[in-house]
C-alpha cells in the first residue's frame, strides 16, 4: 500500500482518554508498513504532549498536527 | 538490559487501580516489560467478578471521590480493567497474585480473574523487580 494521503490509515480516537489515543496509534503503527503514514484523531488534551513525545521516542516522524474543532489530527510516518 | 516497570498493587480502590492501568499502558507504549504484583486489597480487586463490580473509592476523599466516579462514567472513560486488558494485549504485561494473600484467603485458581497470570511469592517478584527499571508501590 502506498503512503499517499488518500490512503492514510485513520485512527479515530476522539472521545477516548489518555492513554487511549496513544494506544490506538501504537496499534496502528504495528499494523502499518515502514514508510506508511497514519493519522490519529484525538480530543484528549493529554495526547497533545503524549503523542508527539512517544513518536519521537519510538523513532517515527510527526509530519504535522492539524487543529480541528474540538480535536486534533496527528499525522505520523512510520520510519522503522 | 531489562527495561522493566514493576508495580506492587496493594490497594483495591478504583482510584488507585486507574493509575495501575494507565502506567502499565505507558510502560507498554515505551516498550517496557511490565510486572504487576497484586497483594492484599489489590488481590481482592482481581478476584473473579470483582473487576466488573468493584466501585470502591478511597474513603479519605468523600468530597471528590464519588464526584470523580460520576464524571468518569458520564464521560464514558473505559474501566481500569479494560485499559489494563488492552495494555496486556499490546505488550508484555504480567500480573502476579501474591502467594501469601492467596493462601491466607484460601483462594483457588478459579477465584482469580483470568487476567492474572500466576501466583508467585514475594522473593520471586522482588527478584524480577531488582533486575532493572522502575518499581512503584500503589
Amino acid at each position: 500500500m502506498a503512503a499517499s494521503a488518500s490512503q492514510r490509515m485513520i485512527l479515530d480516537a476522539r472521545g477516548s482518554f489518555c492513554p487511549g489515543p496513544l494506544m490506538e496509534l501504537i496499534r496502528g503503527i504495528k499494523q502499518a508498513k515502514v514508510g506508511e503514514e497514519l493519522e490519529v484523531w484525538s480530543s484528549d488534551q493529554g495526547s497533545r504532549k503524549d503523542i508527539p513525545f512517544w513518536i519521537q521516542k519510538a523513532g517515527h516522524q510527526l509530519l504535522g498536527v492539524v487543529e480541528e474543532p474540538g480535536y486534533a489530527r496527528f499525522i505520523v510516518k512510520k520510519l522503522k | 538490559m531489562q527495561d522493566r516497570l514493576s508495580l506492587v498493587v496493594f490497594s483495591g480502590t478504583v482510584d488507585k487501580l486507574y493509575p495501575v492501568a494507565i502506567m502499565a499502558s505507558g510502560g507498554v507504549a515505551l516498550g517496557k516489560q511490565v510486572e504487576i504484583f497484586v497483594t492484599f486489597y489489590g488481590l481482592e480487586a482481581f478476584r473473579t467478578g470483582n473487576p466488573q463490580k468493584n466501585m470502591k473509592m478511597d474513603v479519605n476523599y468523600p468530597e471528590v471521590g464519588p464526584m470523580m466516579m460520576k464524571v468518569m462514567m458520564a464521560k464514558k472513560m473505559p474501566s481500569w480493567y479494560d485499559m489494563l486488558r488492552q495494555a496486556k494485549e499490546m505488550g508484555d504485561v504480567k500480573i502476579h497474585a501474591c502467594a501469601t494473600t492467596y493462601d491466607l484467603m484460601d483462594m483457588k485458581k478459579t477465584d482469580l480473574d483470568p487476567i492474572v497470570d500466576d501466583v508467585i511469592g514475594v522473593t520471586e517478584f522482588l527478584s524480577k523487580a531488582s533486575e532493572g527499571g522502575i518499581t512503584l508501590f500503589l
